[in-house]
This record gives C-alpha cells, sequence and structure tokens, in this order.
C-alpha cells in the first residue's frame, strides 16, 4: 500500500497535467489568488449566466469552472477534496454519499426548504425531470406515446422502425443514468420490461445527455430514454426535429445539488457562490432568463427523488453488483 | 418585653427554608430522573429503528450459485432519515471478509456508541447464519447513525422540563411562603391577644388555638390561673391582717383615749398621745391596705353605673370639713351643674377621698384646696394645695405601692393613697398626673 502511495506522490505533477476534462474555464476577476476552482456535471453554457451574475457581484473572485461526467466527479473529489471549493453534480446519490461521508461542509443560517437541503451542506438548485425524447420524423403519421407503456406498445408495433436507433445512458459510466435507472426500478416493474424490449431491439449507449440529443437530431437514433428533461427541452426549442415526453405514468425528477468542500481553500467565496445559486434558482422571477430551470416549489419536492440518505441504498456494491449485471442482461442480450 | 428573651432561629425561617429548600431539591431531581428517563425512551428509539433496518438488510441476504446476494430493500436506509439529517453508515461482512459498505466502521455486539469519522456514532449489529448447497456462512450487518436529531430531541426535552421544574418550583415556593404565613399566624395572634391584656387581666385564654400549640397555651392558662390564685391570696391575707389588726387597734385607742382623760401627770399624758398617734398611724395603714384589696378585687370587675361627680365630689367636701375646720384649712370646690359619668361609685369615691386627704395632710395651716371639675376634652378632677409640693426628683415613682416622698415623714400615711387613685384611674381606662404648681404647692390632676 505504501509503495502504491509513493507511486501515487511521484506521479502526481504528471496525473495533475494528464487529467483531461470535458470543459475547463477561466472566469477572469480581479484577483487571480482568489480562484474558485468548481467542480462540475453541468455543461458550461447552462452555467455561464449563474457564473457572470457572481461575478457581477463579487468582482473580486475568479472562477475556474471544470465539467466532467458525475461518476468522474466522484472519483476525482474524493482524490483530493482539497483542490475543489464547490462541487456541482446532478447524481444526486453520489452527492448525498460525499456529504454523508463528511466531505461537505456545513454552511449555517442558508434559508432553504427542508427537502430541497440535506444537513445543511447539500443544497437543491433545480428540478429536472428525465425524459423520453424522440425524432419526430420516426413517428410521422403515429401518436407520439405518452408513458413508458405506450412507448413499449410503439416499439413492439414497429420494431424494424426503431431497431438500431434506440439510445439510453449507460448507466455503467454515468452517475445521473445510473440514479435515473434505479429510480425507475423502484418506482415500477415497467422499467425492467422496457429495458427487455429496447435490449431486444438493440440500444445504442451514451456517456451523457448531449450526445444523445445531437444524435436524435440528426436521426442516427429515433428514441432516447431518461434524458436529461432540462437539456432536452433547451434542444427543442432551436431544433423542431425532436419532441421531449415527459412519460405521465410517473416522473423522475431530480434535482440538481452541490456543496462546499469541507477542505475547500476558499470557503467564504464557496459559500457565497452557493447562496448566489440557491438564491437565484429559487427566485421565481428568474425562471425565464436562466437556461436551467429552477427549484419546482409545488408540493414541497414530492414529485423529485427525495434528498435522504436512502439513496446510499443503490450505490452499495453488492446492490450496484446486481443491478447492472441484471440490467446487462437486459439491455444488451448478446 | 422581648428584652432578655434568647432568640435561637426563627420558625419561619425554618419552615420555609426547608419547604423551599425540599422544593428546589425536588425540582432538581425531577429534572435529572424525567431526562434521564427522556434519554433512554429516545435512544430505544433509535435503537429499534437501527435494529430494524439490520433486519431488513439481513432478511435480503440470499445464496444463489454459491454466492452471498443482498438486494435489501430501499427502505432499509429510507427508514432512518431524521429531521436532522443524520449521516448513516453501514458495514456487511461474510464471516470476517467485508462485502460492501464501510469497512472501518467499529463492529460491535448488539447497540453501542462509539466514535466514528469524527463524530458520536449509534451503531446495531446483529448477523445471521445462511445455509446453501455446501455453504455455511455467516453475515453480519452493522448500520451506523449520528445522533444529531436525538441530541436535538433531548435538548428540548431538557429544555421543556428545565422551564416545568422552574415552574413547579415556583408554585411551591409561593406555597411554602403561604404554608409558612398560614402556620405562623395562630402564633401571632395568642401573642397579640396576650400583650394586648391590661396588666391585671390572668384569665384564661379563651379563643380556640390549634392543637399543636394546645399544650403551651394549656400551660399558659394553668401559670396565668396560678398566678392569679396566688395573687389573690396574698391580697385575701393582706385585707385579712387589715381586718383582723384594725379592730382591735380601735379598742387600744379607746383604751388609751379613756386612759388620757385619767392621767395628769404630764409625761405620762405626753406618752399616752404619741400612742393614740401611732394607732391612729397603724390603723389608717390597715384601712387604706384594705382599700387597696378592694380596688384590686373591682378593678377587675367594675361595677359601672351613671353617677354625678359634682354630687360624689361634693358629699366629699362635706365629710371632709371637719377634718379641714381642724387645721383651718378651706376646701373649695368649683363646680357648676351636674357631670355625669360613668363609673364605679365606691372606687371614685374612694379614689377622691384618698386624693383630697393628701391634699389636707400635706397642705399647711389657713391655706386653700382647690377642687375643679374639667370636662374637655375629657373628664378630670384636678386638685390643687398650697404647701410644699412634691420632691422633683421623686414624682415619676411616688404611686408606687408604699412609697413616700421624702417630705412625709412625721405625717400620718401607708403610701398606698396614690397607688389607689392610679389604680382606679387605670380601671377605668384613665390615669393620674403629678405635677408642682409654679407659685408653690401641688398638682393632682385624676383623669377619667
Amino acid at each position: 500500500m505504501r509503495y502504491i502511495l509513493a507511486l501515487i506522490l511521484c506521479l502526481w505533477p504528471l496525473l495533475a497535467v494528464a487529467q483531461e476534462w470535458e470543459d475547463r474555464q477561466v472566469f477572469q476577476g480581479a484577483d487571480a489568488s482568489r480562484t474558485l476552482r468548481i467542480l462540475s456535471s453541468t455543461d458550461t453554457s447552462f452555467f455561464e449566466p449563474i457564473i457572470a451574475g457572481f461575478l457581477a457581484k463579487t468582482p473580486e473572485v475568479s472562477i475556474e469552472y471544470l465539467v466532467i461526467g458525475t461518476a468522474e466527479i466522484d472519483q476525482r473529489f474524493r482524490q483530493a477534496p482539497d483542490r475543489y471549493d464547490v462541487v456541482i453534480s446532478s447524481a444526486m446519490d453520489l452527492q448525498l454519499k460525499l456529504a454523508n461521508d463528511g466531505f461537505a461542509r456545513r454552511l449555517g443560517g442558508v434559508a432553504h426548504p427542508d427537502w430541497a437541503q440535506w444537513r445543511e451542506s447539500l443544497f437543491a438548485f433545480t428540478s429536472e425531470p428525465a425524459a423520453i425524447v424522440v425524432n419526430r420524423a420516426a413517428f410521422d403519421g403515429h401518436p407520439l406515446p405518452r408513458t413508458r407503456q405506450e412507448l413499449i406498445q410503439a416499439l413492439r408495433t414497429r420494431p424494424d422502425v426503431f431497431r438500431g436507433r434506440l439510445g439510453t445512458y449507460d448507466v455503467r459510466d454515468s452517475g445521473l443514468g445510473y440514479l435515473f435507472a434505479t429510480q425507475d426500478a423502484r418506482a415500477s416493474e415497467t422499467y425492467w420490461r422496457l429495458m427487455e424490449v429496447m435490449g431486444s431491439l438493440g440500444t445504442r449507449l451514451y456517456c451523457c445527455s448531449g450526445e444523445m440529443i445531437d444524435d436524435l437530431s440528426d436521426g442516427t437514433i429515433a428514441v432516447a430514454y431518461n434524458v436529461l428533461g432540462s437539456y432536452a427541452s433547451a434542444r427543442q426549442q432551436t431544433d423542431a426535429r425532436i419532441a421531449v415526453i415527459l412519460p405521465s405514468d410517473f416522473p423522475t425528477m431530480m434535482m440538481r445539488t452541490g456543496f462546499v468542500s469541507r477542505q475547500a481553500q476558499h470557503p467564504q467565496d464557496a459559500t457565497r457562490f452557493i447562496r448566489h445559486l440557491i438564491g437565484l434558482q429559487s427566485d421565481p422571477a428568474s425562471k425565464d432568463s436562466l437556461p436551467l430551470p429552477p427549484l419546482s416549489t409545488d408540493s414541497a419536492g414530492q414529485s423529485a427523488i427525495a434528498l435522504e440518505p436512502a439513496l446510499l441504498t443503490y450505490l452499495d456494491g453488492l446492490k450496484r453488483q446486481t443491478f447492472i449485471k441484471e440490467w446487462v442482461s437486459a439491455i444488451v442480450q448478446q | 418585653m422581648t428584652e432578655g428573651v434568647q432568640v435561637s432561629g426563627s420558625l419561619r425561617n425554618r419552615l420555609a427554608v426547608t419547604l423551599t429548600g425540599g422544593a428546589a431539591v425536588l425540582a432538581v431531581l425531577l429534572f435529572i430522573v424525567v431526562r434521564s428517563y427522556a434519554a433512554q425512551i429516545a435512544q430505544q428509539g433509535q435503537d429499534s429503528i437501527l435494529s430494524a433496518s439490520v433486519t431488513s438488510i439481513l432478511d435480503a441476504a440470499v445464496i444463489r450459485d454459491g454466492v452471498v446476494e443482498i438486494d435489501f430493500p430501499y427502505a432499509s436506509f429510507s427508514m432512518l432519515s431524521t429531521p436532522m439529517d443524520d449521516r448513516i453508515f453501514y458495514a456487511i461482512y461474510q464471516d470476517d471478509t467485508l462485502l460492501s459498505g464501510y469497512g472501518d466502521l467499529p463492529r460491535t455486539a448488539g447497540t453501542a456508541t462509539r466514535a466514528y469519522q469524527g463524530s458520536a456514532v449509534r451503531l446495531a449489529t446483529a448477523s445471521r447464519v445462511l445455509i446453501g448447497a455446501n455453504v455455511r456462512t455467516r453475515i453480519s450487518v452493522t448500520v451506523a447513525q449520528t445522533q444529531d436529531a436525538l441530541s436535538g430531541t433531548l435538548s428540548r426535552i431538557s429544555r421543556n422540563v428545565a422551564l416545568f421544574g422552574a415552574g413547579f418550583f415556583a408554585l411551591a415556593t409561593l406555597l411554602s411562603i403561604w404554608a409558612t404565613a398560614a402556620t405562623i399566624e395562630p402564633l401571632q395572634r395568642l401573642t397579640t391577644s396576650v400583650t394586648r391584656r391590661g396588666p391585671q387581666d390572668l384569665s384564661p385564654v379563651a379563643k380556640p388555638v390549634p392543637l399543636e400549640m394546645l399544650p403551651l397555651v394549656a400551660s399558659l392558662n394553668s401559670l396565668m390561673a396560678r398566678l392569679d390564685q396566688s395573687l389573690r391570696q396574698s391580697e385575701d391575707f393582706i385585707a385579712e391582717a387589715a381586718h383582723r389588726v384594725r379592730t382591735p387597734l380601735a379598742t387600744v385607742r379607746s383604751y388609751a383615749e379613756a386612759t388620757l382623760q385619767r392621767v395628769d401627770r404630764e409625761e405620762n399624758r405626753q406618752a399616752l398621745r404619741s400612742m393614740i398617734r401611732a394607732i391612729d398611724e397603724s390603723s389608717r395603714a390597715a384601712g387604706q391596705l384594705l382599700d387597696h384589696a378592694m380596688i384590686t378585687f373591682r378593678a377587675d370587675h367594675l361595677e359601672r353605673d351613671d353617677l354625678d361627680l359634682v354630687d360624689l365630689l361634693r358629699e366629699l367636701v362635706l365629710r371632709l370639713t371637719p377634718v379641714a375646720e381642724m387645721k383651718d384649712i378651706e376646701l373649695h370646690l368649683r363646680a357648676d351643674g351636674p357631670v355625669i359619668i360613668n363609673g364605679d361609685p365606691i372606687l371614685l369615691q374612694n379614689a377622691l377621698r384618698n386624693l383630697i386627704d393628701n391634699a389636707l395632710k400635706y397642705a399647711p395651716g389657713e391655706s386653700v384646696i382647690g377642687i375643679r371639675i374639667i370636662t374637655e376634652p375629657r373628664f378630670q378632677v384636678e386638685i390643687r394645695d398650697q404647701g410644699p409640693g412634691f420632691p422633683a426628683d421623686e414624682i415619676a415613682n411616688l404611686t408606687e405601692r408604699f412609697s413616700r416622698g421624702r417630705n412625709a415623714v412625721g405625717t400620718i400615711g401607708s403610701g398606698l393613697g396614690l397607688t389607689i387613685a392610679q389604680d382606679v384611674a387605670a380601671a377605668h381606662g384613665g390615669s393620674l398626673a403629678l405635677s408642682n404648681l409654679p407659685e408653690g404647692g401641688a398638682c393632682v390632676t385624676f383623669s377619667l
């Protein structure tokens, strides 16, 4: 163990340089020494207005915005919790586990509803549904499915149209995909039947919502299941070829969460950033001006996945192993 | 009254301190007991949820193809949600190999509290033996939870119980103040009733008293009864003695007077005259002793009657005029119209006669004794003479029994006259005042 550690320490500079990001943006403020490092799974384009608003209020702070997948966030942050100030992710379960394991700083006196925070350290700031997104061309002359059941029917009725043209998250790689899949499976058996059908028709697996939506637009795939609704809706506004369907049988609603690292280098600024974030997202006035949907205030978040320690259930090694095994056998089927 | 009595503590304070001290001890005890009991119950609540979580995980354990699978339900952890968002930790072991969860979580038997990741956590552990084909293995599950909600609940309970205890204490203090006052009250009432008594009042306490005070009051009553009896006995004795002495003295005097008529030798006559004067003095003293005894007796049972003070004085003056004329003294009574007062006529007569007698004794020959009735603001009889007056330094003590002024040497008297007058005045609720007139002479004011 000690040798491995020494090895890691020796190779660390190399690793650090070698680390790759999906995106890395630096928003230069007045003081480069006060740089907030934000680790996030949210595409920069969605976050830019929020960061701009924060910098307008506190121009002396610089922000380094690092984008990577949800599962990667968990791994990289656990390796070096002192290198990041704020962690923002859509994988609620991974975020909650980080908070549960003591990586998050408790922020006192943040006015936020109980259901949208955990231990005053993990704060939810969006409500985003998992959506079925379809290419309109594939349903030309046919009604759009409104539920998972109707989607299964549609797939069974016209298997030739959809064969090899289905897409969903690869839950083995994507934290958010795994969260959606496990919550679906928890809610209804319909999920497994849909996976069986999708598996039998051949399904492409994706790491991220963005790529799925790209492939939908150009018709590579006709149906994508469990796409991040916020991203799809944003695309729908500029792209008439796709349609976003929020299944009416049971909604799967995710809340994007953020926390301040307990070992943050700039805890005050990080706290200020979280306050800015949830203040902005809870303000109904900013609903239309922001690219990310605000926290839904209806029925006290009952429709959303609850921020509670039960989220750790599917992160358990044995549970995950069992789930992945079943999922693979359903969807890969080779 | 209270000087000379040694004070040892205070019943009221002792009672109040005991009651409030007891209430304080009870309040603290209440707080400790309720709090520890609440802590125990709250802890039991957490323990039972932890145990339920452990059981639900254990129940999900199965052996499939020789491999342990534990597909535990979502509820296993969701039941551990608390309002304070407590952190949870768990560890699943197969025999002594970690299957999943937190490997560094302490393993305990049953439930226990340990420190983990910088905070106190409550752990529950249980195990189960799985038997499959050719496999026999023990699965042991530990679930732990921080105690934020528990301590929140406890501090809330503590606050409420503390408030409750303080309220209890305040109420008990008020009660003890009231109880103390109520307990002491009969004692104060007794004290007041004894203090207010007149100097002659030796009657038993008649008002009802609490049971606990009965022995004290009973002994007080019996003491007073004995005192009263012994006083009465001595008065009786004196009266009896005076009476017994007076009668033979009168006989002796008449013999002495008869003998004086028959004796011619001057020295014998002189001796007889001295004898007669001594007999007069003794008989007068005996008379006054009798009067005093009578007054002491009657003062307790005044026989009040409406009477005319002017009438009474006029009669007295009339009766004493022969004596006065023997010394060429004029008794001058100034009074117009009847002055009706309410009092014991015999006592009043006695007292006033003693006062006028006194004036006659000390007044020089060929002088005037003025007697005046004043009606405003109260009834007063003023008697002035033109004698030597009272010795200024003795004026305060002259009304004591058998006390005579320095200038009384050579005057017949027992020293009881002023005492009698004073006692009568006191029995009627009045007083006797002695003074000297600036132009010479004594002035006695008898007030009713």
